[in-house]
């Protein structure tokens, strides 16, 4: 087995032991780190179920070899709460919105809004479904996903 | 897996892969991690590249611009590259969505060498002179002699791909390219087409209809004399055709699980076509 390393996932550093150094890092969050918000669905790049954070750049954790990310700061879906125990304004919009069905898609997707909105306040249609165009959800068609978005970017531009 | 070198810098990398000069390069993984993932692939050292300061970097200079092997396709997009190589802007928005663009690089698409990249018809057409450092130095070649076959490059084990040098030519630059939906597509047929108001030519790369990266040489040399290089006149539709079936016949394309070869050659066709009506649009003489 290959010497341990260490990954930076939502502020606390956290051993990789035991590992093959072939796993992506979304097995890596899932198998090894037991942070199973991040969804595994295609492991080809094709859905963003497994979307994260790696230093604010938004990222398919299927596509990254967990070993290379060492040193660097991670936020997966789990870590964009301001408490454990409290949604963030985008995911309380998803919620209100009924942005959910079978909910597989829906961490990546929170964390593609995250992102979005971190730097478009006050996206157009257009920009959230250029945003959003690699985030498939086979249930809810979309139209919900939408009105979240801009409601999530109302409510996120009415805060002080 | 036994080992993986994380390079922070371009000697470290350097280094690395010349001391395991069978090493496998990884820069945004968008390629390699999908094969690695499928157990397709199972290499046994592995260089990462997409933290080296050096490769990430661009260069635009007045006739010529210089892009590091590192640079992703949203850096392509969103970076004064956007404008000193519209085309290759163009072509980085076509690629996949927003978290395959942060992470692919132009060195990726690059090592990669598939026929459906699509910054390739983009580098030939800008007249590319790829970058690459190993044991022996460093190399300098055109896309022609870097890509050699579908998948297949001319880089020695031990070496890098630095750069890519292209062009900065005056004129309209445009890339196109057919797939099933505007997003997350793999090109069915790519076309770059780039005019030069002061060599007075006209260059046409094509993407996913052969083996290589074709540019459509005779296509090329027969349009430049039917342009209005002087008063700038829209050319006509008779002369768009037309160049849409020369520039056909360059290519040399298959049936595969995303097209057929008859599909691809009318494809294609029309791209050329459309893309020499825009980069020659009223108005577009010498305006980049």
């Amino acid at each position: 087995m290959p010497d341990p390393y260490s990954l930076r996932v939502n502020g606390v550093d956290c051993e990789v032991a035991d590992s093959d150094l072939a796993e992506s890092l979304l097995f890596v969050l899932r198998e090894r780190l037991g942070l199973t918000g991040t969804k595994n669905a295609c492991t080809e790049g094709e859905c963003s179920s497994c979307a994260v954070l790696i230093d604010g750049v938004l990222t398919c954790s299927c596509l990254v070899l967990a070993a290379t990310a060492a040193g660097q700061e991670i936020t997966t879906v789990e870590g964009l709460g301001d408490g454990r125990d409290e949604l963030s304004v985008v995911q309380e919009a998803f919620v209100h919105e009924g942005a959910v069905q079978c909910g597989f898609c829906t961490p990546g997707l929170i964390v593609a809004v995250h992102d979005l909105l971190e730097a478009n306040p006050e996206p157009s249609d257009g920009d959230v479904r250029e945003a959003l165009s690699g985030n498939l959800c086979r249930c809810t068609g979309y139209g919900r996903i939408l009105a979240a978005v801009h409601s999530a970017a109302a409510t996120k531009r009415s805060q002080p | 897996m036994s080992d993986v070198v994380v390079a922070r810098s371009l000697d470290e990398a350097r280094e690395a892969l010349i001391g395991q000069p069978d090493a496998t390069v990884l820069a945004g993984g968008t390629d390699l991690m999908v094969e690695i993932n499928r157990g397709l692939r199972r290499p046994r050292h592995v260089v990462g590249v997409a933290q080296v300061p050096e490769l990430r970097r661009w260069h635009i200079a007045d006739n010529r611009v210089v892009v590091g092997t590192g640079v992703t396709y949203t850096e392509m997009m969103t970076t004064s590259l956007a404008d000193a190589a519209p085309a290759l802007a163009q072509a980085a928005r076509t690629v996949g969505s927003p978290p395959i663009r942060n992470a692919g690089t132009l060195g990726g698409n690059l090592g990669t060498a598939s026929p459906a990249g699509d910054t390739l018809p983009v580098l030939a057409a800008l007249n590319a002179e790829i970058v690459v450092t190993g044991p022996d130095g460093e190399r300098r070649m055109g896309l022609d002699d870097f890509v050699v076959g579908v998948k297949q490059t001319s880089l020695r084990p031990g070496e890098l791909i630095v750069a890519a040098e292209l062009d900065r030519p005056t004129g309209r630059q445009e890339f196109l390219k057919i797939g099933p939906r505007n997003a997350m597509v793999i090109s069915m047929a790519g076309l770059a087409l780039v005019a030069d108001h002061d060599a007075r030519t006209v260059r046409c790369a094509l993407g996913a209809v052969a083996a290589g990266i074709p540019r459509a040489h005779d296509a090329e040399a027969w349009v430049a004399e039917r342009i209005d290089w002087d008063n700038g006149a829209a050319v006509t539709d008779a002369v768009a055709d037309e160049f849409g079936q020369r520039v056909a016949a360059a290519s040399s394309p298959i049936d595969d699980h995303r097209s057929t070869a008859a599909y691809r050659r009318h494809a294609v066709a029309v791209l050329a076509t459309r893309a020499l009506k825009r980069a020659f649009a009223p108005g577009g003489n010498g305006d980049a």
